[in-house]
């Protein structure tokens, strides 16, 4: 009865040769290809150098002056712009200025990167009931599987740096655009489609049309979250390497530093309610022709 | 507007539609007999339309009648295919709808056909003038002429001044106009109108109607009119068709359909009806002997009794008589008999004798 007390596991040894098995093949893919994964990212971290550089060598009135009319014209809220010139004045004046433009310029690259792959895949997603029933569970995965864990891929493949971090955000990020994108889609309204064909709508107008102004409001809430867990990611990636508020506080956390690693968690915070206050006043503002409901 | 292009007949032949997981498989079921209601108890599916043989008029307005869920706006989707038929075709011009591949359908709905829907279906982020160029946009046609002839149709509904209003600004009525703004904009020799005027008012409604009278005088368009209101029906429609439970009960022109009612369902539609407004003077009238030159005024033939009655007061007459087009005398109207016509049934029996 020992099956009965002790769960009937695989033997040890076995397990040891299957794990190791399964890294011994990944490292070799990696010995194999990974200068070509590089070469195929290079792009990317071209992408990232240069949004970097810009935010940094920048003068920051200008830097905030700048930040302050994309808040205005996103939301067309003078407290919300208010809220983030008072935010960042407060964080350049705590010396955080530096580490903040980094994570806004991470954030930045990574919201674009999950908007640039996610909305195709969710329009895909939308079209296939096939397609979204293995897209969903795929997604499961990404969302609850602890974040930890895929970095150890992407570092084994790419190693430390910029990059690795980038794809472990907008990994753990892109799940909510794509989700919300395939949701708002199909809610859109049968009979206003129906109109939509006939009058001998192409797929593509269908799309551009109706189907995509009539999402907006419900993807613009996907982009939002993806925003808030970028940003709450960014931390994490900072074991990777990935520079910006995220290294101070992992520094605290090592060296015990608790004043450091409220600081640099408040701007973080900061930034996330001027990104989270913006992003949902833009979205409020699409749904603008829903607003004076007549009977 | 419009080239002088003949507007197509449409033919609609052995039209089944079932609704459900499988529908091919109860066709012959309900070839043999099934009901609606044993389909619905014994298989779950429901029957929509059941063996529909229609023939509409080139350039004429047809109407369908029928009370809630018999049918009609499920019928009216199948003309340009928003439905696919379970079997039957579906006849405009030479061309059978069903067999068309999604290309040509695209097409035959841009070019072909425009709708307006029960539920008016507007784009509801598109201010008024932005749905009424809706088809014109799809087709590809300059922003300058989409608004020139959008402009036109939306300033005769009615909504000059609500150009720039979102549809859910607006009332029930003026939504319904915008759709049909959207509808004539388009232009197409087939206009698809499922209860195209049942959110409007009285005074507008007569308004809309006239406005598709018009039309129909200039361009002769192929029109399918959806309404629940008789008296709607009997103005508009050169041709009516009545459904109930899926099936063609009757059709005819108003005038067959409240002379001769084929059933009691069909009584009850016509019971409450204006008489005058649709029997014509020819079915009451006497013949004259040959050679009789007739007293009173001249009345054409094809003239209602209402018409007829109105010109007989007007000329202080009690006798008429009557004309065809090239001034033939068919026969003699006595005040009386017109009268008597407009508010007594007239029964099955002088309606076959008049013929
Ligand atoms: N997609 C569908 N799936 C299942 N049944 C349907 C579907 N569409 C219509 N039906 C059924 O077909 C029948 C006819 O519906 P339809 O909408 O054509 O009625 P209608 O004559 O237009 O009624 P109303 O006057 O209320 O508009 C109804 O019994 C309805 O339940
Ligand atoms: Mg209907």
């Amino acid at each position: 009865m020992s099956w009965w007390n002790e769960f009937p596991s695989m033997n040890t040894a076995t397990l040891r040769a299957v794990k190791k098995s399964i890294d011994e093949s990944f490292r070799g893919f990696t010995r194999e290809y990974g200068e070509y994964i590089e070469l195929f990212f290079e792009p990317l971290k071209q992408f990232l150098i240069w949004s970097e550089r810009i935010m940094l060598n920048s003068p920051w009135p200008l830097v905030i002056l700048a930040i302050a009319l994309i808040a205005w014209l996103a939301s067309r809220n003078l407290r919300i712009v208010i809220g983030t010139v008072v935010t960042l004045l407060l964080i350049g004046y705590f010396d955080m200025w530096e580490d903040t433009m980094k994570t806004i310029s991470m954030i930045f690259v990574c919201t674009i990167m999950a908007i640039v792959i996610g909305i195709p895949i969710g329009i895909a997603m939308s079209r296939s009931d096939r397609l979204q029933s293995v897209i969903n569970p795929i997604l499961d995965v990404m969302q609850t599987m602890p974040s930890f864990v895929y970095l150890i891929p992407v570092v084994m493949l790419l190693g430390i740096g910029k990059v690795p971090g980038l794809i472990a955000v907008v990994i753990y990020a892109i799940p909510p655009i794509i989700r919300l994108t395939n949701l708002g889609i199909r809610l859109v309204d049968k009979d206003v489609l129906e109109a939509a064909d006939a009058f001998g709508s192409s797929n593509w107008q269908r799309l551009k049309n109706v189907q995509m102004p009539l999402a907006l409001p419900t993807m613009m809430a996907g982009i939002n979250q993806t925003i808030m867990m970028a940003l709450a990611m960014v931390v994490v990636a900072s074991m990777i390497g990935v520079q910006g508020l995220g290294q101070p506080v992992l520094k605290a956390i090592n060296s015990q530093y608790f004043t450091l690693g409220v600081f640099n968690g408040l701007a973080i915070v900061g930034i996330a309610i001027i990104f989270d206050r913006t992003s949902q006043a833009f979205g409020k503002r699409l749904q603008k022709h829903q607003e004076v409901v007549h009977g | 507007m419009g080239d002088a292009k003949e507007s197509p007949r449409i033919s609609i032949r052995n039209l089944y539609k079932i609704f459900g997981k499988n529908p091919e498989q109860y066709v012959d079921l309900v070839k043999q007999g099934m009901t609606k209601t044993e389909l619905n108890e014994q298989h779950g599916h429901v029957l929509g339309l059941k063996d529909i043989n229609i023939d509409m008029p080139a350039g004429g307005i047809m109407v369908v009648m029928g009370l809630s869920g018999s049918g009609k706006s499920t019928l009216i989707r199948h003309i340009n295919r928003l439905i696919d038929p379970t079997a039957g075709e579906v006849i405009v011009g030479e061309e059978d709808v069903c067999k068309m591949s999604p290309g040509q359908l695209r097409e035959f709905r841009r070019h072909q056909t425009a709708m307006v829907f029960q539920k008016f279906a507007l784009l509801p982020h598109r201010t008024v003038m932005d749905n009424a160029v809706y088809g014109l946009e799809v087709q590809g046609i300059s922003r300058t002429q989409q608004l020139e002839r959008a402009q036109h149709w939306v300033s005769r509904v009615g909504l000059a001044g609500f150009e720039n209003n979102y549809p859910n600004q607006l009332s029930g009525g003026m939504q319904q106009r915008v759709g049909l703004a959207r509808a004539l904009t388009n232009d197409a020799p087939i206009l698809l109108m499922d209860e195209a005027f049942s959110a409007l008012d009285p005074l507008i409604r007569m308004d809309m109607q006239s406005v598709l009278l018009d039309l129909q005088k200039e361009i002769r368009k192929t029109v399918v009119f959806i309404t629940h209101d008789l008296d709607e029906a009997l103005r508009l429609g050169d041709k009516i068709a009545i459904l109930r439970d899926g099936e063609v009960i009757q059709q005819g022109t108003g005038q067959e359909i409240v002379l001769n009612p084929a059933d009691e369902y069909i009584s009850s539609f016509v019971k409450e009806v204006n008489r005058g407004r649709v029997v014509l003077v020819e079915t009451i009238m006497k013949p004259l002997a040959e050679g009789n030159p007739g007293e009173g005024p001249a009345i054409a033939i094809g003239t209602t009794l209402e018409e007829a009655a109105k010109t007989m007061t007007d000329a202080n007459v009690g006798k008429a008589h009557i004309v065809e087009a090239d001034g033939k005398i068919m026969g003699s109207l006595d005040i009386h008999e017109v009268i008597s016509s407009m508010v007594t049934p007239i029964g099955h029996d002088d309606a076959i004798a008049a013929e």
